[in-house]
């Protein structure tokens, strides 16, 4: 026993308070550094040197007009499917299927621009699309909240499995609809005619989008701060006991936010079909619905910091394809990118929520 | 290194201080502990006992000062470094893995080569033999009854060849009589030289068990006396630290009409296991009703089948208004109960997990009961706002802000904000469990006031506690539930302890699952 | 006719990526750690194991069998292991939400596996055209040589290159080792209730990090058999799917218990193909269709699986939260 006394040299403890600032330098040193080590990792492996790297990520998002469009565009998409993700989380439903929901909204916004195109006006014909594919998404979402009302089912897994059932159930109707024949694909639906394709604002097709996606934010934000319905979602995500304590009803609840939830993915989906690409494919929604989880956390489900942090996401996502257009690259560069920069946003939330205390110089010599 | 001395302390802590965050949890305590000796702990809810014996058993570091064992000064940086010193601690909260059986948690973490179940079962025997336990090498733990959980705590730390053992306020789940069984092994452990160190804040255990009592308050070491030489008013006012008055005031109940009306009520968990079986009782206003029992003998879920939140498989529940009327509340959640017009309010056992949302604000709290208020789909956070602001100033709350979260505030001005808030809808019915857990001797007493208060309003309040001198002082009558059924209802004023200790384990002994 | 010789092969191959995933997924998640990132491992175990290859197959003049083997599967050991590092510093050390910890590194494992696996060739400056590793491919899938001569036994029983009954052997071994040993007792107790582990002398952070690590190995393994030995050593983007979550979803199936997770993973396995057995005509749609039978069979055994409420099969009871010795 005659050995050191041995001190342990970090010490851990919780935060109590953060003042909100120093949380913000933190959060803004990390993506620093993860954009450092991003461009380390972009160097290593093209050769290009850094500050051209990061120009080149600034030219892939905001080089011209039509790219400021689509970068907007993306980002009202992916902006949308995470505030429909965000009053789900906030109630601990890990909801993974954003991508199914709003692959169910392609669904339905296709399948009712296919079959009736010619037997309606096209206004519409516009709405039952919308209703359609709020209705797709809604039911995507309901299914998985049933279950977990009812039974406790794991839903992380079972939205997640939607997703690719309503991926198998896209790509039959894709192969069922093909045009032209033989090439498994939908094409450009309603070319010519136009017909339940969204209205452009001065000739541009994103705008109407974009305000869609504001309007949300702010919709979202106050649904969730002021309502009653947001009020209930608050109480069932931080304690169920407590919630049935006052005679909020669970079930309801969940099955109510979920199917909002769903019918907002389904609302991204219509907008994709009806808005912008005008086809249906099993990869149309692109991941977004896993993005938006992302997106959604790490703003702390408060929408206006999603618009901080879908940018964020997007904005290197484009920038990550930029560069592997321009070095002749795969593009899923940028998914690696992404990848490292959500380490070090995930990893800071360590510092805002604990303290570390240093002991220095204090081991002592025992006889 | 030193020698065999009787002086010699076993354990010694030297200016130890603990703080968490700015919190300082302990502040240069000082303590010696003797081979041989039964030292019991003594200090308010608060006071820091915890944590310091959380240092010696290795949970948490200190930030200033040392201990030293068998003279030796040592660095205790986890639990298996104080096994490594013979040192175990059997915590207030069970630290036992449900699914696995005695044996395995037992043996949990020890390197003794390969797993041997068998020869482990053998050894447990041993020393169950030794000192008078009983245990079930092969039962799970998710099967043993709270008592039977806590002996194989004991033998966990006894089997790890412990000289010195801590226990952490280990009476506060017994029955006196399985307090007595657990003393007399405690007894033999000191006859065999092994060194107890047993926190409480209980007066009677500390005269009956230990041989010397150390005092702190507020973090802070204050004294030790010989046991033998102390009386009980002398370490009151040393462990509060200043002179208090040891009487709760009971009123007569004046004008006592039936509010409840209670019969045949059973209630079976979600497992299938009967958690009340039978039970009918009357409760009326201007009384208190005490409610005693083992923990989990059912009270728990007669609170909640009253309040609408448990699922009633047999019997009545009448609620009887002002005008005689009896409506039957069984099939009806807390909402349809409240449109009813019948203003029930209950303060639960699990303060942040069920009555309060331990990270909301307090206004957002107060909110909680009346969130549904008002047409349209917003909520009105004003009159949420100005109710805190009111609870804060009357019940003195010690908090920052209205604007705080409750899990930051300490355990008594949390049960203050929520018995603040239940009492706010003034209430004709009163349910309470385990209302004062955890409190210091302040606080508890502005809550019996606040219960008493409620009482003269004309209330009938239903108080579950643990106890059983507070159950005595404070209730009109106390009904005694065990295994689910009702024992007997005793009158408060003329009952003993003893009598329903007793009560508390007439049917079927411990007999707690089926 | 439904052909069960052809068929049980075919579910066994596509299987045992899943029993691979599924034992890694359990072992992690013995210790209380939710990995969803294991997708991704399984891609990086994957593209490491074609990268150690590829570089093998066109530096070496002759390529030695013991070598062929080793350099890949070393590879895509040291790939999983440094993403089960990466999961537990995050995770474990900084505490981190682990269901997004998952999704990131299921982000970024994907996007690793895509990019080399478009990139390689670009990057590595070689002249081929495209990644196809039927050298090592040949080493990695050998087959015991009788196996041809004991018909529908040898087929059924003796097919599959060594990897395959290495995720036998291994699924075993760690069911035995979680049942019987001191090291599997004191994971479970980890996976259970930290703080009681902890209080017990079990160092818990080492037993997550341990835990984790070998199971993101072992899943890891998964992606190199599916590359190396039932893709015939062609690595394709996107090519190994969403076989990941699969893996996941069987660790509940399989009720925390790596023995079950071998005739689990080949049931799966088979519905998996089972779309290829299904005579559709020249109905092209209607297999699209079938191919999402597994999701729906996973679906469905979540349902069934929440009504079970022995305290046995239950999750570990700590699964998903960060343990942090001094909350109180």
């Amino acid at each position: 026993m005659n050995s050191a006394v041995k001190v342990p040299l970090v010490h851990i403890t919780r935060r109590k308070n953060i003042v909100w600032y120093r949380a913000w330098i933190v959060r803004v040193v990390a993506v620093i550094m993860a954009l450092i080590l991003c461009g380390i990792v972009t160097m290593l492996l093209v050769g290009a040197n850094p500050i051209d790297v990061y120009k080149t990520m600034v030219v892939g998002n905001f080089g011209t007009a039509r790219k400021i469009w689509f970068m907007l565009q993306d980002l009202a998409i992916l902006l949308i499917i995470s505030l429909a993700l965000a009053p789900a989380f906030r109630m601990r439903f890990w909801n993974l299927g954003g991508d199914g929901q709003a692959l169910m909204g392609c669904l339905g916004a296709t399948t009712i621009m296919i079959l009736f195109r010619d037997s309606m006006p096209n206004w519409l014909l516009i709405i039952c699309m919308l209703l359609a594919a709020l209705f797709g998404g809604a039911l995507w979402a309901f299914i998985p909240a049933f279950f977990k009302s009812k039974w406790n089912t794991n839903e992380t897994l079972f939205t997640l499995m939607m997703n690719y059932v309503a991926t198998q159930l896209v790509a039959y109707f894709v192969v069922f609809w093909e045009n032209p024949k033989g090439s498994s694909k939908i094409g450009i639906i309603n070319q010519r005619t136009q017909l339940g394709w969204l209205p452009t604002i001065g000739g541009n097709k994103y705008i109407l989008i974009i305000i869609v996606a504001v309007l949300l934010t702010v919709g979202m934000f106050v649904y969730m701060r002021y309502s009653k319905h947001g009020y209930e979602i608050s109480v069932v995500g931080e304690s169920e006991p407590t919630a049935r304590y006052v005679g909020i009803k669970v079930r309801k609840v969940i099955i109510r936010t979920l199917i909002l939830s769903g019918a907002i993915c389904g609302l991204a989906g219509f907008l994709l079909v009806s808005g912008t690409d005008h086809t249906m494919t099993t990869t149309l929604v692109g991941g977004r619905g896993f993005t938006g989880v992302m997106v959604a956390w790490l703003a702390k489900f408060n929408p206006f910091f999603m618009v901080i942090t879908s940018f964020v996401l997007v904005f290197l996502g484009r920038g990550a394809s930029e560069i592997s257009t321009m070095f002749g690259l795969n593009d899923s560069f940028g998914a690696i990118l992404t990848g490292i920069i959500l380490f070090f946003i995930i990893g800071c939330e360590f510092f805002l929520n604990y303290e570390l205390h240093f002991r220095h110089g204090k081991n002592k010599e025992v006889q | 290194m030193a020698s065999e001395n009787i002086k010699t302390p076993v354990l010694e802590l030297r200016g130890i201080t603990k703080r968490f965050g700015d919190v300082v949890a302990n502040e240069n305590v000082s303590l010696s502990v003797y081979k041989g000796e039964i030292l019991a702990l003594l200090g308010e809810n608060g006071s820091g006992k915890t944590t310091l014996m959380n240092m010696i058993s290795g949970i948490y570091y200190p930030d200033e000062g040392e201990i030293l064992v068998n003279g030796n000064p040592v660095s205790i940086r986890s639990p298996k470094e104080a096994f490594d010193l013979k040192i175990g601690m059997i915590h207030q909260h069970f630290k036992l893995v449900d699914v696995l059986t005695a044996t395995e948690n037992i043996i949990l973490g020890l390197d003794e080569g390969k797993l041997n179940i068998k020869k482990a079962a053998e050894k447990i025997r041993n020393i169950c033999d030794l000192y008078g336990f009983e245990v079930d090498p092969d039962q799970k733990i998710y099967n043993m009854s709270v008592s039977q959980k806590q002996t194989v705590e004991i033998v966990k730390v006894l089997y790890r060849g412990a000289d010195i053992l801590i226990l952490d306020e280990p009476t506060a789940v017994l029955t006196p009589q399985e307090t007595e069984k657990l003393f007399a092994v405690l007894r033999n452990m000191k006859k065999d030289g092994k060194t107890v160190i047993i926190i409480t804040h209980k007066m009677q255990e500390v005269l009956s068990i230990s041989d010397r009592v150390a005092i702190l308050r507020k973090g802070q070491y204050i004294c030790d006396k010989i046991t033998a030489q102390a009386n009980v008013q002398e370490l009151t006012d040393a462990m509060v630290g200043h002179s208090v008055v040891l009487n709760i005031a009971r009123p007569e109940p004046k004008d006592p009409k039936k509010k409840l009306e209670i019969s045949n009520l059973t209630v079976r968990s979600s497992d299938g296991v009967v958690r009340l079986c039978d039970v009918s009782f009357d409760a009326y206003s201007g009384e208190i009703l005490g409610i005693a029992g083992i923990a989990g003998s059912g009270q728990k879920e007669l609170l909640e089948a009253i309040a609408g939140l448990q699922h009633v498989e047999n019997g009545n529940i009448f609620y009887i208004d002002d005008e005689g009327n009896k409506e039957q509340l069984i099939g009806k959640d807390p909402l349809k109960i409240a449109e009813m017009g019948v203003s029930l309010s209950f303060v639960p056992e699990d303060r942040l997990g069920m009555g309060l949302v331990g990270n909301m604000d307090l206004a957002d709290n107060m909110m909680l009961r009346s969130f549904r208020k008002g047409k349209g789909v917003f909520t009105d956070r004003k009159t949420p706002h100005e109710l805190a602001e009111h609870v804060v100033e009357e019940l003195e709350v010690n908090t920052p802000s209205v604007s705080t979260p409750v899990r930051k505030l300490s355990g008594g001005n949390v049960q203050k904000v929520l018995v603040g808030r239940e009492i706010a809808s003034s209430p004709t019915v009163l349910l309470t469990a385990y209302v004062v857990r955890g409190l210091d001797i302040n606080s508890s007493y502005t809550i019996y006031d606040l219960i008493n208060k409620q009482k003269e309003r004309g209330v009938a309040v239903v108080y579950v506690g643990e106890d059983l001198d507070v159950l005595l002082e404070l209730c009109d009558r106390i009904m005694v539930l065990c295994g689910g059924r009702v024992s007997g209802i005793v009158d408060g004023r003329t009952a003993t302890k003893n009598e329903i200790g007793l009560m508390m384990t007439r049917i079927g002994g411990s007999g707690r699952d089926e | 006719m439904f052909d069960i010789v052809a068929f049980i092969p075919r579910a066994v191959v596509q299987g045992i990526p899943l029993m691979f995933g599924c034992v890694g997924e359990t072992i992690t998640e013995k210790s209380g750690n939710l990995n969803l990132g294991t997708p991704g491992i399984m891609y990086v175990g994957g593209i490491c194991g074609v990268i150690g290859a590829f570089f093998y197959e066109h530096n070496a003049t002759k390529m030695v069998a013991a070598l062929a083997i080793l350099i890949p599967i070393l590879c895509c050991l040291a790939g999983s292991l440094l993403m089960g590092l990466i999961y537990c510093f995050l995770t474990v050390t900084l505490r981190a939400n682990q269901n997004v910890t998952g999704l990131a590194m299921t982000t970024f494992g994907v996007g690793i596996g895509n990019f080399f696996g478009g990139s390689l060739i670009k990057l590595s400056g070689a002249d081929v055209p495209s990644i196809a590793l039927s050298r090592t491919h040949g080493f990695i899938s050998a087959t015991l040589p009788f196996a041809k001569n004991w018909g529908w036994v040898g087929k059924i029983f003796f097919s599959y290159g060594f990897l395959a009954y290495m995720a036998i052997v291994l699924a075993i071994v760690l069911a035995v080792l979680i049942s019987k040993s001191k090291m599997g007792l004191n994971l479970r107790a980890v996976g259970e209730s930290p703080a009681t582990a902890d209080a017990a002398g079990i160092n818990v952070t080492k037993y997550k990090y341990f835990a984790t690590c070998i199971g993101a190995m072992i899943a890891g393994l998964g992606g190199l058999y599916y590359v190396m030995d039932f893709a015939s050593g062609v690595w394709s983007n996107d090519a190994f799917g969403d076989r990941g979550w699969l893996a996941i979803a069987l660790v509940i199936f399989t009720i925390w218990r790596p023995g079950h997770s071998i005739w689990a993973s080949i049931l799966f396995g088979g519905l998996c193909i089972l779309h290829m057995f299904i005579p559709t005509g020249t109905n092209l749609a209607v297999k699209e269709l079938y191919k999402g039978i597994p999701y729906v069979v996973t679906i469905i055994v979540l349902i069934f699986t929440s009504l079970r409420n022995r305290r046995e099969d239950q999750p570990p009871a700590s699964l998903g939260l960060s343990y942090f010795r001094e909350d109180r």
